[in-house]
């Protein structure tokens, strides 16, 4: 055989290779959601969606759970946008090089892969016990802003760096301060990509578990929460709750709650990426 | 003639690099300056010192007094941002924000906490025609600045520095990136602008330089080699190096 036939051969084997390996993420995927849609599709009604948790498997619903999940997600939004946005900006338009930003820079790089259950020990000890906040909104949502201000404060400086120095010139040029800058000029030009990964960072706290079950969230809450300082369960703690009885009736439930989940998060995907284009659109650089 | 600007004893390093070595140097008002030489010989770095320009540049260290109508610049009370209200500049690339024509023009206004409609209205027509862009845009004032042209993003951006009325324009190859026409309405511009305006030009262009100026400094290595009236330096330079890279022999 020619060297440029094996070579050929080889291509082509690769060529499979990859196929394989893209597909079968999706293919896995694809199994998981259609056994569940399967399972929980005809379970999803009105009542379904507006009962309280109940012992009864027929007469259960996704009520507390997902009012729950609301909440957690507009204190998490609250607390974790400026922050993140702030602490974004601050590292790449003000800090200058100096030691102490590159320690804060390998720092907020680390926390991101802090395991989450980890953020949940934390949260429990500061904010559940030192700050009296009990395993109330308040302090599962300061738990979650902690987890996914990495995030934001990942995708505001990469959407920052995306603006074009000539920009921060021109606006330098003409005497604008620093703030002035940032806020007139590199802020709405890198608006599309910090909205993106503020949406990401949401999406992920809604489908996170593990810290806000260390903090203390119940999943048998028979009320919906009225204020930030009630105790609340989320949808995916009702799932795991659901799930790990040992009556199928309770599998389907947790299959239909698991779809609702699904529905949410795709949608914040879908808006994050509706988001990121129209803006790349408006700018061409 | 009156000096608007005075350079006394520049040195510049970037680091252990040194890029500009005690540079001594006086503007006239109301003229233009060239500043020519071969890439790398300090005429940029030069010309952004008298805006502080840069300042941003982490390892950037300088010695020596830049005096603007008798106040050095670089002395610590000296308002960075206040000082560039004062002294436009025009950069090699077009860089226009991507805003709408009239936000690009009224920005410098804006930041300086003018909101009044009509004077803006008036400020921004006022730049653009000085700029000779006025009857091309009048119309898309609302329009996007980037769907302009170069030349007219240039254009744009001239018309954005002159909205703040400065008194000193700093130009660093500002023809750069244009084509032939939109290069000849830019420099027939400069003409027009000196009449209010102390401007410097730093440009790759001999021709460039021989047509719109009125002195020339030759840069090469970070010293001055030579600076006088644009006649004398491109009719009897004194000095060989001169010579040469205005003959095009080297650089």
């Amino acid at each position: 055989m020619t060297n440029s036939s094996k070579n050929r051969i080889k291509d082509r084997i690769f060529n499979f290779i990859g196929i394989f390996a893209t597909l079968i993420g999706i293919i896995i995927l694809g199994f998981f959601i259609g056994s569940i849609l399967y399972d929980g599709l005809t379970r999803i009604d009105w009542d379904f969606l507006n009962s309280l948790p109940s012992r009864k498997a027929e007469k259960a619903g996704i009520l507390t759970a997902w009012s729950g999940s609301l909440w957690i997600v507009i204190f998490t939004f609250l607390v974790v946008v400026p922050l993140g946005i702030a602490a974004g900006i601050y590292l790449e338009e003000y800090g200058n090089k100096s030691k102490l930003s590159s320690l804060l820079e390998v720092n907020i790089s680390n926390l991101a892969g802090v395991p989450s259950v980890i953020y949940g020990l934390l949260g429990l000890e500061i904010f559940v016990r030192l700050m009296n906040l009990g395993s109330s909104i308040l302090a599962g949502s300061f738990t979650l802003a902690l987890l996914v201000l990495p995030i934001i404060i990942v995708a505001t400086r990469e959407a920052l760096k995306a603006v074009p120095p000539s920009i921060r010139a021109a606006s330098y040029g003409l005497g604008a301060t620093k703030w002035q800058t940032v806020w007139y000029q590199v802020l709405p030009a890198s608006f599309g990509g910090i909205l993106t990964g503020v949406i990401l960072a949401i999406s992920r706290a809604v489908g996170e578990t593990a810290p806000l079950i260390v903090i203390g969230a119940l999943a048998y809450v028979p009320f919906t929460p009225s204020s930030p300082m009630d105790e609340f369960t989320v949808l995916p703690i009702q799932i795991f709750n659901w799930i790990s009885r040992p009556q199928h009736e309770f599998t389907i439930n947790a299959a239909a709650a698991i779809i609702i989940l699904l529905i949410i998060t795709f949608i914040m995907n879908g808006i994050a990426v509706y988001f990121r284009n129209k803006w790349q659109k408006k700018i061409n650089w | 003639m009156k000096t608007k600007i005075e350079a006394k004893n520049i040195d510049v390093f970037y680091g252990d690099f040194q890029a500009l070595r005690n540079i001594n140097m006086q503007f006239e008002e109301n003229a233009v300056t060239a500043l020519i030489g071969p890439s790398g010989c300090g005429k940029s770095t030069y010309l952004r010192l008298f805006n502080r320009m840069n300042d941003y540049i982490d390892s950037f260290k300088m010695n020596g007094e830049i005096v603007i109508d008798g106040k050095n610049i670089y002395e610590k009370d000296v308002l960075v941002d206040d000082l560039r209200k004062g002294i436009g500049m025009v950069f090699q690339k077009p860089n226009p924000f991507p805003k709408s024509i009239f936000e690009n023009v009224s920005y410098g206004l804006k930041i300086q906490g003018i909101k009044d409609k009509d004077f803006l209205n008036k400020r921004v027509k006022k730049a653009l025609e000085q700029s000779a862009l006025w009857d091309e845009v009048k119309n898309d004032l609302d329009k996007s600045a980037l769907a302009l042209s170069g030349g007219q993003q240039q254009r744009l951006c001239i018309a954005r520095t002159l909205a703040v009325e400065p008194k000193i324009l700093l130009m660093d190859e500002p023809t750069s990136a244009l084509d032939p026409i939109a290069t000849a309405k830019v420099e027939e511009l400069i003409h027009q602008l000196k009449e209010e305006y102390t401007i410097i030009i730093v440009t790759h262009n001999m021709q460039q330089a021989s047509r719109i100026s009125d002195f020339t400094a030759f840069f090469y290595m970070g010293d001055l080699i030579e600076y006088d009236k644009t006649d004398t330096i491109f009719t009897k330079p004194k000095n060989e190096r001169t010579q040469n890279y205005i003959t095009g022999r080297f650089g």
